[in-house]
């Protein structure tokens, strides 16, 4: 059985440390690699850079169960050098460009140190400071004469891992959780299925390394492995906060629906089914927007019945998320329950 | 001359908001004890530290100071869900806040991130422009529970962006606003090791300069010194920042100009700098410094006092940036005038200008 301990957080460290983003996953692939190295049967590295791992069973009628994680992160690109250190950059994936100013980051292959300032608030005019710094107006400054990096360069948040009672603060947690996961699924893979393990690349902007892995598996269906945005604080005027995804604590979150999947009922059965009767904790994501993987997966070929399984995380796509080591335990547990319990008839009933 | 990096860096880990300083002044206190003759704290918690000069008595003393306080940010409430509501303590940019590491200073010292709930949990007026400081929040990741065992109304709350050297000899972090100037006092007090002043010099390192000039009224009133130099930092040139009241990052300090400004010790600073070639700005001040220096030029008697600036980028953000070269030319400019001054220096000052 796998589980969570130290060397799992010390991977998912050594993971959400690394820089890898969208379109420049090598960081984060490697450590991918080696980790899986020796448990998998096939390991290859596709056009994209996904990297494609599978693990046979040996029972009979074994399903094809594709496991997706992606391994980019949202980030940066530098735009223009604008001389003495100062490049103008692009955002890479979804980010809320309040999150930006005074953060500090890290370009390049050798993560060299940056940062993003915003002008002193003794400049600032009163009437300006109830609207937001645009992005037109921040530059990643790494200091004068630096020439080690150039337009094109990828750069991320430099927030350093860290934990504090049940929690975890770091950045990329989206989805270093779910390679985490995934990593020790390969390297505990049931035997009663084939495990068809896709870490994937470019999910922060559109999806794109799953939508090629899923072709190139043709599983019998698919589980993305995520991290969710739980979206689960307090509400300003002290009502109910009726807008939370999922809330911190309350074990994995199995999707229903999210803006990009009507997950498949009976897979969704079968996690709930599988939790309860193994006294998991989990809970269902609300309904709403966002999405996985299982975006691009479950549109796959002929169609693929595919669902999501994400482990509540607070802040994704900002210097620092928030997750509960208890939460990413559970979803562990019951996405290794789940596939060790797959019957192979589960896909036999029509889907209703 | 010495490398000052490594001391501001340790100056830069160590937090010292407004009003709770000991933290820095124990490690500013260590570094200066060998340096001074005499040192102690003030009843608010400035920091003086005397270096006697070789006039005889009564010996003029001066006074060179900088402020070792930081803004920051204070606890105000705990909600039902254990994230701490803030406000600002120093002038604070509520831009710069979410997704910034923090510590909170509990019971003990917990890390916390300052968060933006999402658009739905916010007055919907806001929308999509900035989030103002009373609807950030903390989250220290643990259940409320502990949140309420470990946390006060009142706790202060600093940054925790760690010091980063950047390339071309420059350093970003926060409190640079003003430990770039403790620093450079530190320079200027090496200097003096070997070079006999005839003035008694009190280095202070100021508290509550941030919420008010608080250390610098009640030091300069306490040490009743004949000059005041105030060091502190000013706005570098760079994103942001490009107008007249902006200087160049790593081409000297700032001598200031203007009514905060005795015109006596502005002529002998700019003198100076320019005989020893000393690269400077002259940093026009038409109204006041916004530095200690306020203070003390109306402390008591009045006291002739002049501001220096070392350029920084990014001012009040946990990324401040400076060149350290400016903060070895600022200590060894203050370290020279000390050296060079004549015991009779303000007695001959007459209002000719």
């Amino acid at each position: 059985m796998p589980t969570i301990g130290n060397t799992q957080l010390q991977l998912l460290e050594k993971l959400c440390n690394a820089m890898a983003v969208s379109g420049d996953e090598g960081e984060v692939r490697q450590i991918v690699l080696d980790e899986i190295k020796g448990y998998a049967d096939q390991v290859k590295v596709d056009a994209l850079g996904n990297v494609l791992a599978t693990h046979a069973g040996s029972g009979e009628n074994r399903l094809k169960v594709m496991l997706a994680a992606h391994m980019d992160e949202v980030g940066f690109m530098l735009a223009a050098d604008e001389g003495e250190g100062i490049f103008r950059f692009e955002t890479v994936g979804s980010i809320d460009v309040r999150q930006l100013p005074g953060k500090s980051v890290i370009v390049g292959k050798e993560h060299l140190p940056g940062v993003i300032g915003a002008r002193p608030i003794h400049l600032v005019k009163e009437d300006e400071l109830k609207n937001k710094i645009p992005l037109d107006n921040l530059r990643i400054d790494l200091g004068p004469g630096s020439t080690k990096v150039k337009p094109g360069d990828r750069a991320t948040f430099a927030t350093r891992f860290q934990r504090t009672g049940p929690s975890i603060i770091a950045k990329a947690l989206d989805d270093r959780l779910g390679v985490a996961a995934l990593i020790e699924l390969v390297r505990h893979a049931p035997a009663n299925i084939d495990l068809l393990a896709a870490f994937t690349v470019q999910e922060e902007v559109g999806l794109r390394g799953a939508k090629v892995a899923a072709y190139a598996f043709d599983p019998d269906l698919a589980i993305a492995v995520d991290s969710t945005l739980a979206n689960d604080l307090p509400a300003w005027d002290g009502e109910e906060n009726t807008a939370y995804n999922t809330k911190l604590g309350l074990g994995p979150a199995i999707y229903v629906a999210d803006g990009g999947t009507l997950s498949d009922p009976r897979l969704v059965h079968h996690l709930v089914a599988t939790a309860e009767a193994e006294a998991i904790p989990y809970q269902l994501r609300q309904p709403g927007g966002g999405g996985a993987d299982a975006g691009a997966i479950h549109r796959q070929r002929a169609g693929i019945p595919s669902v999501s399984v994400s482990v509540p995380g607070r802040y994704a796509h900002t210097a620092a998320s928030v997750a509960r080591i208890e939460d990413w335990k559970n979803t562990l547990a019951l996405l290794h329950a789940a596939l060790s319990k797959m019957p192979p008839e589960l896909l036999t009933s029509e889907r209703v | 001359m010495s490398d000052i990096l490594p001391f501001l860096k340790e100056l830069l880990y160590a937090p010292g908001l407004s009003g709770y300083e000991a933290p820095v002044a124990k490690i500013i206190a260590e570094k200066w004890r060998p340096l001074v003759h005499k040192l102690n704290r003030s009843r608010l918690g400035s920091l003086h530290g005397l270096r006697r000069g070789t006039a005889a008595e009564p010996r003029p003393s001066l006074l060179v100071a900088a402020h070792m306080d930081a803004i920051g940010l204070m606890v105000t409430g705990i909600t039902e869900g254990g994230f701490l509501r803030l406000t600002a303590i120093g002038s604070v940019d509520a831009r710069v806040l979410p997704g910034q590491p923090v510590t909170v200073h509990g019971r003990e010292g917990l890390p916390g991130i300052v968060v933006q709930p999402s658009t739905r949990l916010l007055p919907p007026e806001i929308g999509n422009n900035s989030v103002p400081l009373e609807h950030l929040l903390v989250d220290v990741g643990l259940p409320p529970r502990k949140v309420n065992k470990l946390i006060h109304i009142g706790d202060p709350i600093s940054f925790t962006q760690p010091p980063l050297e950047l390339t071309g000899e420059t350093l970003a972090g926060y409190t640079v606003d003003n430990r770039a100037s403790v620093a450079a006092l530190t320079v200027c007090l090496e200097e003096l090791q070997n070079r006999p002043h005839t003035w008694d010099v009190w280095v202070v390192a100021t508290v509550q300069e941030e919420t008010g000039w608080i250390g610098a009224y009640s030091s300069s009133y306490q040490l009743r010194p004949q000059i005041a130099i105030v060091l502190d930092t000013t706005w570098a040139k760079g994103p942001g920042a490009n107008d007249w009241n902006t200087f160049p990052l790593g081409k000297g300090p700032t001598i200031t100009w203007g009514p905060n400004i005795h015109p006596a010790l502005y002529k002998a600073f700019k003198e100076l700098a320019e005989r020893l070639e000393i690269p400077h700005a002259v940093e026009i001040t038409p109204l006041h410094t916004g530095t200690d220096a306020f203070a003390t030029q109306v402390t008591a008697e009045g006291i002739p006092s002049i501001a220096l600036g070392i350029p920084i980028r990014y001012m009040h953000t946990p990324v401040e940036v400076v060149a350290v070269k400016d903060i070895q030319r600022a200590g060894r400019l203050i370290a020279e005038f000390i050296a060079g001054l004549h015991p009779d220096f303000m007695a001959k000052v007459t209002w000719d200008y």
